[in-house]
């Protein structure tokens, strides 16, 4: 009997094997370099072009005649080679995938650190640099260990104001950064039922922040309908009976709003400890809480009223842009007095848009509040879309009303 | 392979934010990032690197997939890291790129000459010799090309 990894890579924990990869993608950031090393690699094709990803979302639009430089020559290199392309405004690559690309039993790797979130899916989705990258363009496969499994068993309901980033932080506060180093991670339990598709992208999206492959949920029903809407059949995945190297019990009803003190992912507390830490900057976006249903849950929370200090917002997507747009919640966010970014990565990696200056402090809804990330002698903490959009109508760290 | 290098000590959970900062990246300069490397850690650490072997804490370069990270160590002269523990995608980039990274919790005097070992699995340094945990055999075979372009230009 074996875990999800096991079945989809087609070996046992520890084996080292050779897989075709059904779906790779790399984005601006990491393309310049894979594509220098394909060069490199001589051989001018690339194995399944239907197969290969290239999107643009770190720094999209361009700033910089450097940085316009480098996505014409990707583009140009897209579309010579027929890959599937998705320009500037159309997403975060990880947000974009997961919009009816991945499917459950599928390999999946991307050139980003974050490919973890299309587990969310029951895929296995994993992240690599360049060059792994380059050599999957020239001949469809790579090479995996098969992880041993860390089981993150959940029970009972998220209760209000709690949400799926506060679980997320929890449990990678519980493991620490290097807790599931070479593993995976497998999300199991009566529990995940009630987490929406959006919520267990954003519980998925930080596995790689506790150093696993990946963050894998079995695909359900509500996967299924997820990816019905796209017009994607699939079958569900029946969980077996198998051998985890650990296992860690977590009850929903017991999560709490929580803040992630830079400038480790790690070190977790209650926001409840850090009410009134003065902010100067609020960030709602990127492939942790990006999403509609965040969006959604942003404007209700500041509908009809004012930020007090400068909140800025990337849909993670276009097709969230679009129905949220739709919907009216963009309306509520602008009105609010919040800036919106274009679909993309925006401040998270802080490259351009959204830099904070030195000794400012910014409340995100990221995944990584490393030192210096968001720009050079800035503090980052991390926290859920309700923590987030409440600071925001604060004007300083505050936690919303349960 | 032997390396001959003389020790720099770094402590835990070094994060590839801080090996290259992200500002960096939107170039295919690899100078710049070897003159940038460490820059938020210590400013003044990228001009002690030629010929150094890093001794890390546990999870070293942690966080984003960068290979520019790897490459920028290289690029300045690093002849290999040791860490108890690293992030799997750096670790797995550093093959790639030819930068030798070894596991193996040995101890850290700055500046002290340093031997590794890599057939014979030990690393020598203060007097001391300390096991090394093997790479699989691939990883072996990618590493002694000199890193997976190598590797492929080899196979083909
Ligand atoms: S949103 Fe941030 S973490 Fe996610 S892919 Fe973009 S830069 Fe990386």
């Amino acid at each position: 009997m074996s875990t999800l990894s096991e079945r989809i890579l087609l070996g046992t924990a520890g084996e080292f094997v050779d897989r075709e990869v059904d779906r790779a993608y790399a984005h601006d950031g990491t393309g310049v370099l894979t594509l220098e090393a394909w060069h490199e690699m001589g051989t001018h094709t690339v194995a399944h072009p239907e197969r290969v990803y290239l999107l643009f979302d770190h720094i999209a639009p361009a700033n910089s005649s450097t940085t316009a430089g480098l996505q014409a020559e990707l583009r140009t290199f897209a579309r010579s080679m027929g890959l599937h392309f998705c320009d500037v405004g159309g997403g975060i690559c990880h947000q974009v995938m997961g919009e009816g690309s991945a499917l459950p039993g599928e390999i999946i790797v991307g050139a980003d650190s974050h490919t973890c979130t299309l587990g969310a899916f029951g895929a296995f989705a994993t992240g690599v640099g360049a060059t792994d990258m380059a050599a999957i363009w020239v001949s469809g496969k790579s090479w995996f260990r098969v992880p041993e499994t860390i089981a993150i068993q959940l029970d009972g309901h998220l209760q209000n104001p709690a949400e799926a980033k506060d679980l997320a932080l929890t449990y990678v506060g519980r493991l620490g950064m290097d807790g599931a180093t070479y593993r995976s991670i497998e999300f199991v339990g009566d529990g995940v039922a009630g987490l929406s598709m959006d919520s267990r992208q954003t519980v998925s999206n930080l596995a790689v922040e506790t150093g696993a492959k990946t963050g894998l949920f079995y695909a359900d029903e509500v996967t299924k309908r997820y990816l019905s809407e796209s017009g994607r059949k699939t079958a569900i995945q029946h969980p077996e009976e198998c051998r985890y190297e650990k296992e860690m019990g977590i009850d929903l009803d017991d999560i709490v709003p929580v803040v992630a003190v830079p400038p480790r992912v790690d070190s977790v507390r209650p926001a409840g400890d850090l009410l009134g830490l003065p902010l100067d900057q609020v960030f709602i976006g990127t492939c942790t809480n990006g999403r509609y249903d965040d969006l959604e849950r942003l404007a209700e929370i500041l509908k009809g009223k004012k930020v007090r200090v400068r909140t800025v917002v990337a849909p993670a997507s276009r097709d969230v842009l679009l129905r949220a747009a739709g919907t009216g919640v963009i309306a509520d966010i602008v009105q609010a007095g919040c800036v919106l970014l274009p679909p993309g990565c925006g401040p998270c990696l802080g490259a351009h848009m959204g830099v904070i200056g030195e000794g400012e402090i910014c409340l995100s809804t990221a995944n990584r509040n490393f030192r210096n990330r968001m720009g050079v002698g800035g503090e980052i903490y991390l926290s859920s879309v309700a923590t987030a959009a409440t600071s925001a109508l604060a004007g300083e760290l505050a936690v919303r009303e349960g | 392979m032997q390396i001959h290098g003389k020790a720099v000590c770094l402590g835990e959970d070094i994060d590839t934010d801080m090996i290259i900062a992200g500002r960096y990246l939107r170039t295919k300069d690899r100078s710049l990032w070897a003159t940038h490397a460490f820059e938020d850690l210590d400013p003044a650490l990228a001009g002690r690197l030629e010929g150094s072997v890093i001794v890390a804490g546990k999870n070293f370069g942690c966080g984003s997939s960068r290979e520019q990270a790897p490459v920028a160590l290289k690029e300045a002269g690093v002849l290999a890291v040791i860490a108890p523990t690293f992030a799997r995608i750096f670790f797995r980039n550093s093959i790639n790129v030819g930068l030798p990274v070894i596991e193996s919790g040995c101890e850290c005097v700055e500046g002290e000459d340093i031997m590794v070992d890599l057939d014979g699995g030990e690393v020598q340094t203060g007097g001391r010799s300390y096991p090394i945990r093997p790479l699989s055999p691939r990883m072996r075979e990618i590493l002694h090309a000199g890193g997976l372009v190598a590797y492929w230009s080899d196979k083909r």
